[in-house]
C-alpha cells in the first residue's frame, strides 16, 4: 500500500512520458518510445529552465541564509521593542505566495506607481521596469522576501539554544565579536543551516505562483523554471507527454541536488 | 603569580543589591574558597572578578593594578565553568589551544603548551577526541587544561565538581588540590558544598546574602565560628543549638539554664554577659556523649548508621532536636530514653544577635 502510495504517480508519469499524448490531437495516440525525450531535450527552453531553477534556488538560499543569520543575531540582542520586531520580521511568511507576488508586482516594483520607482525618482534616477529588464532577479527578490522569515526563525531558535556559558568561555578566551561568530556561533548553526537549506530547496524547486502572477515566465524563457516549463507544456501546448518528461527531469534534478546536499551535510553534522 | 584585592565591591541589578560591599584580599598562591548557600552571591562575585559581570561600585585590583574596566580576556584570569563549556565542534587539543590561537601564538608554541597541559592532566591519549566522546571527569580535566595553557595569574573555578557523581567528585577534589600544589597558582574556588571548602581550601570565605560572614582557614572557622550562620554552615552534620538563659557569671566560668530547667556550667569567662541574658549554646555532634549519665535528658528519634560511626538524632527534653555522633558499634534504638553530657571545653556561645561570645 505504502509502495503504491509513493511510487504509483512516478510510474504513471513514466508511462505518459513514453506515449504520444497531446490534448489538441487526441486521435494521435500510441507508443512513442523516446520521442518525447528527444523533443524535450532539443527544446532551447529546457536548458534555460534548468539553469533558471538552479540560479533561483542558489540565490535565494544564499540571500536568506546570510541575511537571515545577520537578522537573527540582531534579533537575539537585547533592545527595546524586540518582541514586536520579531513579530514584524516573521510576518511575510504568513502571506500567500500569490498575494505576495501581486504585492511586489503592483505596489513595490511597478515602473510607474511602485514604491521602488518612487524611491528611485526621488533621488533622481530613472525607474526600472523590473519584470521586463530583470525578471529572474525580481523573482529572486520576491521569493527571498517570502523565505527570509523562515530562515530567521530557524536560525534565531538555534542561536538562542547556544549555551551562555560557552559564549562566556569564548569571551574569557579572548574572542571578539567576529571570532565569536566565526568559531562559536557559526559552527553551532550548522544543523539549523542544513535544515533550512533542505526545506527551502524542496519548496523553491517548485516555485510557480510567483512566476505565474508576475512575469509569466517571460520575456521568452528568461524567468521560466522547470515547474513553469511543465505548466507551459501542459496548458499552453496541451502536450502531456512532453510535460511528463519535464516532470521526470525535475525529479532527477531534485534528486541530484538532494544527493549533494545530503552528502555535504552528513559530513558537517558529524560534529 | 598574583594577589586579588576587593575593596567595597558592590553589584546591583536595577535597585536590588546583590553584593553589598565586600572587602577581601586573596593571597598569592593560596586556594581561596568562596562558600555559601545558593543565592548568597558567591558566583556573582566570582564573575565580577572574571570580568563577566560589571562592577557597580568599589575597586577590584589584581597585583595592585585596578582592573574594573579591563575586559575579561585581558585580566589574565582563566575560569573553569560548572558546565565545562567546552566547544563541541573542536577536538580536545583545539579546545585547549583556542585562546592561544586567538592571541596569535604560533602553532609550534601552541602545541608545546597543549602538550604540557595534557601531560599534567593525563590527557595525552585524548587530544584528538571531541568532547562528546569524553566522560564527565575527562571533560572536567579538559576544561582545567584550557585554563592551564593560558598560564593565568589567577585560576577561577565556578562550582566545577557539582556535575560529577559522588565518587568522582572526591577524586577530582584530590586531583585539584594536588594540581594547586604543583602549579603554585593563586586560585579562587566557588562552591556551595562546605565539605569541598573544608577539604580543599587554604582559606575559606563564607558568604551570605552578599556579605562576607567570616574569612579564615578551615580549622579557624570550625573551631571559632564568628556567628551563628558560620557555626551552622561549616561542619557536617551541623552544629547543635540550644537556647539558654545566663544564671551566674564569674571570673572562671558561668552557668546557664536550658528551657527545661537543666543547669549547665561552662568554664568560660563571659564578662560581656549579664544574668538573665538569653544566649544560644552551640555544640558539635562529636562533643556530646550519650549514656546513662549526663545533664540533659533526651529521646532517640532516629539512628543513621554510616558503618564506622552513627549519627543519632534526638529530641531533648527542652524541645530542641540534637544530633550526636557515636561509634558505629554503639547499640541504640529509636524511642530509647538517654542522658547527654556536653564536653564543656567545646561549647560555643552566641549572644541574642547571633554573634560569638569569646
Amino acid at each position: 500500500m505504502l509502495l503504491l502510495w509513493s511510487v504509483l504517480p512516478l510510474i504513471v508519469t513514466l508511462w505518459f512520458s513514453l506515449r504520444r499524448y497531446n490534448l489538441m490531437n487526441p486521435s494521435r495516440t500510441g507508443f512513442d518510445g523516446l520521442g518525447n525525450y528527444r523533443y524535450l531535450l532539443s527544446d532551447p527552453g529546457l536548458g534555460l529552465a534548468v539553469w533558471n531553477t538552479v540560479l533561483l534556488l542558489g540565490s535565494v538560499l544564499v540571500i536568506t541564509i546570510s541575511l537571515g543569520t545577520l537578522i537573527a543575531i540582531l534579533l537575539d540582542q537585547e533592545f527595546y521593542g524586540r518582541g514586536f520586531a520579531r513579530v514584524l520580521m516573521l510576518a511575510p511568511f504568513f502571506v500567500m505566495p500569490t498575494v505576495s507576488a501581486l504585492l511586489w508586482k503592483n505596489m513595490m516594483m511597478h515602473p510607474d506607481n511602485g514604491f521602488l520607482a518612487f524611491l528611485m525618482r526621488s533621488v533622481g534616477l530613472q525607474p526600472i521596469d523590473w519584470f521586463a529588464v530583470a525578471p529572474l532577479t525580481s523573482i529572486i527578490i520576491i521569493v527571498s522576501w517570502e523565505w527570509l522569515p523562515f530562515a530567521v526563525l530557524t536560525l534565531l531558535t538555534a542561536i538562542q539554544s547556544l549555551d551562555a556559558e560557552r559564549k562566556e568561555a569564548a569571551r574569557m578566551d579572548g574572542a571578539g565579536p567576529i571570532a565569536m561568530f566565526r568559531y562559536i556561533v557559526w559552527p553551532h548553526l550548522g544543523r539549523a543551516v542544513a535544515a533550512t537549506t533542505m526545506i527551502e530547496t524542496i519548496f523553491i524547486l517548485g516555485i510557480f505562483a510567483e512566476i505565474y502572477v508576475t512575469s509569466s515566465g517571460g520575456p521568452g524563457f528568461a524567468s521560466t523554471n522547470l515547474s513553469f516549463l511543465i505548466y507551459r507544456y501542459v496548458l499552453m501546448e496541451y502536450d502531456i507527454g512532453g510535460a511528463a518528461v519535464a516532470g521526470l527531469l525535475a525529479i532527477v534534478l531534485a534528486n541530484v541536488l538532494a544527493f549533494f546536499l545530503l552528502r555535504s551535510f552528513a559530513r558537517n553534522l558529524d560534529t | 603569580m598574583a594577589t586579588v584585592d576587593l575593596q567595597q565591591l558592590r553589584k546591583s541589578y536595577n535597585s536590588t543589591e546583590i553584593i553589598k560591599g565586600i572587602d577581601l584580599t586573596v593571597r598569592d598562591q593560596e586556594l581561596t574558597v568562596f562558600v555559601g548557600p545558593s543565592g548568597c552571591g558567591k558566583s556573582t562575585l566570582l564573575r565580577m572578578i572574571a570580568g563577566l559581570e560589571e562592577i557597580t561600585s568599589g575597586e577590584l585590583r589584581i597585583d595592585g593594578q585596578r582592573v574594573n574596566d579591563v575586559p575579561a580576556a585581558k585580566r589574565g584570569l582563566a575560569l573553569v565553568f560548572q558546565s565545562y563549556a567546552l566547544y563541541p565542534h573542536m577536538t580536545v587539543a583545539e579546545n585547549m589551544s583556542f585562546s592561544l590561537k586567538l592571541a596569535g601564538v604560533r602553532r609550534a608554541e601552541r602545541e608545546a603548551k597543549v602538550m604540557e597541559a595534557a601531560r599534567i592532566l593525563h590527557l595525552e591519549p585524548l587530544l584528538d577526541r571531541k568532547p562528546k566522546d569524553l566522560s564527565g571527569g575527562q571533560r572536567q580535566r579538559v576544561a582545567i587544561g584550557r585554563a592551564i595553557v593560558r598560564h593565568p595569574r589567577v585560576f577561577l573555578f565556578d562550582e566545577p565538581l557539582s556535575n560529577l557523581d559522588a565518587a568522582l567528585r572526591v577524586r577530582m577534589r584530590q586531583e585539584l588540590t594536588k594540581l594547586h600544589r604543583e602549579l603554585k597558582a593563586t586560585m579562587i574556588y566557588v562552591t556551595h558544598d562546605q565539605v569541598e571548602a573544608m577539604t580543599m581550601a587554604d582559606r575559606i570565605v563564607v558568604l551570605q546574602a552578599g556579605v562576607v560572614e567570616q574569612v579564615g582557614t578551615p580549622m579557624e572557622l570550625y573551631r571559632s565560628p564568628r556567628n551563628l550562620f558560620v557555626a551552622g554552615f561549616i561542619g557536617s552534620p551541623r552544629m547543635n543549638f540550644l537556647t539558654a538563659t545566663v544564671t551566674s557569671v564569674s571570673e572562671t566560668g558561668m552557668a546557664m539554664t536550658l528551657t527545661d530547667g537543666t543547669t549547665i556550667h561552662a568554664p568560660l569567662p563571659a564578662s560581656a554577659l549579664g544574668i538573665g541574658d538569653t544566649i544560644t549554646l552551640g555544640i558539635r555532634p562529636e562533643h556530646i556523649s550519650l549514656g546513662v549519665e549526663g545533664s540533659i535528658g533526651a529521646q532517640v528519634n532516629l539512628v543513621e548508621h554510616l558503618g564506622s560511626e552513627s549519627y543519632v538524632s534526638l529530641q531533648a527534653n527542652s524541645g530542641e532536636v540534637l544530633t550526636v555522633r557515636v561509634s558505629g558499634e554503639s547499640k541504640i534504638d529509636p524511642e530509647e530514653t538517654v542522658r547527654l553530657a556536653l564536653d564543656t571545653d567545646f561549647l560555643h556561645l552566641f549572644d541574642a544577635t547571633g554573634q560569638r561570645i569569646s
